[in-house]
């Protein structure tokens, strides 16, 4: 559904984007990660023929989104980041103006607006002016609008960013919903929305695809596999030189709560160094009262990539 | 044709959603009252050469507020969308670039005529009162109201250039406002310099916007402004798509 080839776009000689290559096939919700300024908004403009790339090309749907631009744009629903409405404009009546915009047949307007408002749990603001909205029903407005043509293909631009921890609930079960029928591109920093939601991930940074993969790949991928915390009394023994020397342990961090001693563990990938750490307490008699693992995240994965120097 | 239609309709009622329509409506007409008021005080006093109609689109009143309405209805027009960011889904959604320019500018023009239909209703009373034509013959009628839809149409395009170049609206408006009052008044060039030849001044004449509408609403319906007026507005809008296209690179 989308093909990009070597597109790459510079702002004044700054490049933002430097030879971008990837493909979304039919059918999948493809998460776009990275840091704020990575270029994913750049990338999503130009897909969306908003603006041209400065060399590369791209395609939509089988079209050219430089030499047909007007059917990609008509096969394409596309949200911006931070969704631009007319403000002075009802909910119905610019759904209406959009529908008849992207080309759908007068008499199926109706029918069409009345369903992505259903879709879009819009019912109760329709006749609303826009300016009067709040963030998420006006994500909401954009989202209905994306979809108003019925598009193979809808290209998201942060979709969750703004709403509260319910509203971005709700939204992410709808992109879910959404992936049963619709390719879908979309951008976000929010991890946990793309590890439940995206079936494949691409991490860009600096304006480079540093990771093309599916999320469990990715996972499998880093060097640390999460870690392990451990809260307990160790009397005179120095903790985390113990800790350390157990295989499979890379790094050791203490802090002090009171009697109790924290150790944050950074362990290899695929180890469980839990029965390790319960066998040394015993031995040297600490008393514990956390031994706990923590699973790796996409987190790990985009600090470790976007960060190499931390990690 | 019918996305044309869809985004004339969304310009022309987005000037009724926002007050800015309103304020330049009661503006407009309350100076064109006053303009109508003055002049038939003044005609009552002393009689004169000329009709009432005419006196009416050719006073001062009549062109201050004439130039100041154009800023007015076309600042928003594009700048309003950058700085909103609304030129987004606008452009990426399947219309094209001539679409929304010429959109825009009609859907102004559509507000300027509406601006001016009250003012048709001043002569309807004027005759029902008095019993009197207000102008000396329908030619005048329309040659004056002709001569407002052709320069309406030419400082129209302007201010859809000046909303291109800026997503500032007050910047817009004080482009448009100076270009316009430059064109509008330069008119007056051959009052105030005496020394100039007869042959420059009628050159400076045929350009001249305020001696066209003298003419014009006279009922002598002139073929030369109409060519010229409608040339230029093609230039400008021309340009109008050009800059709005640059807009693509620049960012
Ligand atoms: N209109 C613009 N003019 C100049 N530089 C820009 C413009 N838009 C974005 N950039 C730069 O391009 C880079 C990528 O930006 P963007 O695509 O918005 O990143 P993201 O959406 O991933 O946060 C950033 O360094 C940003 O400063
Ligand atoms: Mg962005």
């Amino acid at each position: 559904m989308i093909k990009v080839e070597n597109l790459t776009k510079r702002y004044a000689g700054q490049p933002a984007i430097q030879d971008l290559n990837f493909e979304v096939g039919k059918g999948e919700i493809m998460g776009f990660l990275g840091p704020n300024g990575a270029g994913k908004s750049t990338t999503m403009r130009i897909l969306s023929s908003f603006m041209p790339p400065t060399s590369g090309r791209a395609s939509i749907a089988g079209f050219d989104i430089f030499e047909q631009s007007l059917q990609a744009r008509a096969h394409l629903g596309y949200m911006p980041e931070n969704v631009p409405l007319y403000n002075d404009m009802r909910v119905t009546e610019y759904l209406d103006y959009r529908a008849a915009l992207k080309g759908v047949p007068h008499r199926r307007v109706a029918e069409r607006v009345g369903d992505v408002k259903e879709l879009c749990g819009l019912k109760d603001v329709e006749k609303k002016i826009i300016g009067a909205l709040s963030k998420g029903y006006r994500q909401r407005v954009g989202l209905a609008d994306a979809l108003v043509h019925e598009p193979d293909l809808l290209i998201l631009d942060e979709p969750t960013s703004g709403l509260d921890p319910n509203q971005i609930r709700q939204v992410r079960d709808l992109i879910k919903n959404l992936g049963k029928q619709h390719t879908i591109l979309l951008s976000t920093h929010i991890l946990p929305e793309v590890e439940m939601t995206c079936s494949r991930v691409i991490i860009i940074n600096r304006g480079r695809i540093e990771a093309c993969d599916t999320p469990e790949n990715l996972l499998g991928r880093i060097r640390t596999a999460g870690g392990v915390v451990v809260e307990a009394k160790v009397g005179n023994d120095d903790g985390a030189e113990e800790l350390r020397k157990i295989a499979g342990v890379r790094d050791v961090t203490a802090s002090v709560d009171g009697d109790w001693q924290i150790f944050a563990l950074r362990v290899e990938a695929n180890t469980d160094v839990r029965e390790e750490v319960y066998r040394l307490a015993s031995a040297r008699h600490w008393t514990l009262r956390e031994l706990s693992q923590r699973r790796a995240t996409l987190e790990d994965v985009f600090v470790e990539i976007t960060h190499p120097d931390e990690a | 044709m019918r996305k044309f239609y869809t985004l004339l309709s969304r310009e022309v009622r987005s000037y009724f959603y926002s007050p800015i329509a309103y304020v330049v409506l009661v503006f407009f007409l309350f100076l064109a009252g006053v303009d109508f008021y003055f002049q038939l005080s003044f005609m009552n006093g002393k009689p004169v050469g000329y009709s009432v109609q005419e006196a009416f689109f050719n006073s001062v009143f009549f062109w201050f507020a004439f130039v100041l309405i154009f800023p007015l209805i076309t600042m928003r027009l594009f700048a309003e969308e950058f700085k909103l960011g609304t030129i987004e889904p606008l452009m990426t959604a399947p219309v094209r670039d001539w679409q929304v320019v010429l959109a825009k500018f009609f859907g102004a023009l559509v507000f300027y005529l509406i601006l001016w239909l009250p003012t048709l209703l001043y002569f309807w009373i004027f005759q029902l009162v008095t019993h009197q034509p207000a102008a000396n013959s329908m030619g005048a009628y329309f040659g004056a109201y002709l001569m407002l839809l052709l320069l309406g149409m030419f400082y129209l395009s302007i201010g859809c250039l000046a909303s291109t170049l800026t997503k500032n609206q007050i910047v817009a408006a004080i482009i448009s406002f100076c270009v316009i009052t430059l064109h509008f008044f330069s008119g007056l060039i051959s009052f105030i310099v005496q020394e100039v030849t007869s042959s420059t001044r009628q050159l400076l004449g045929y350009f001249s916007a305020i001696e066209q509408m003298g003419t014009l609403s006279r009922g002598e319906i002139d073929t030369r402004p109409i060519v010229l007026y409608v040339s230029m507005t093609i230039v400008m809008l021309t340009l109008t798509y050009q800059a709005f296209q640059a807009r693509k690179w620049r960012l």
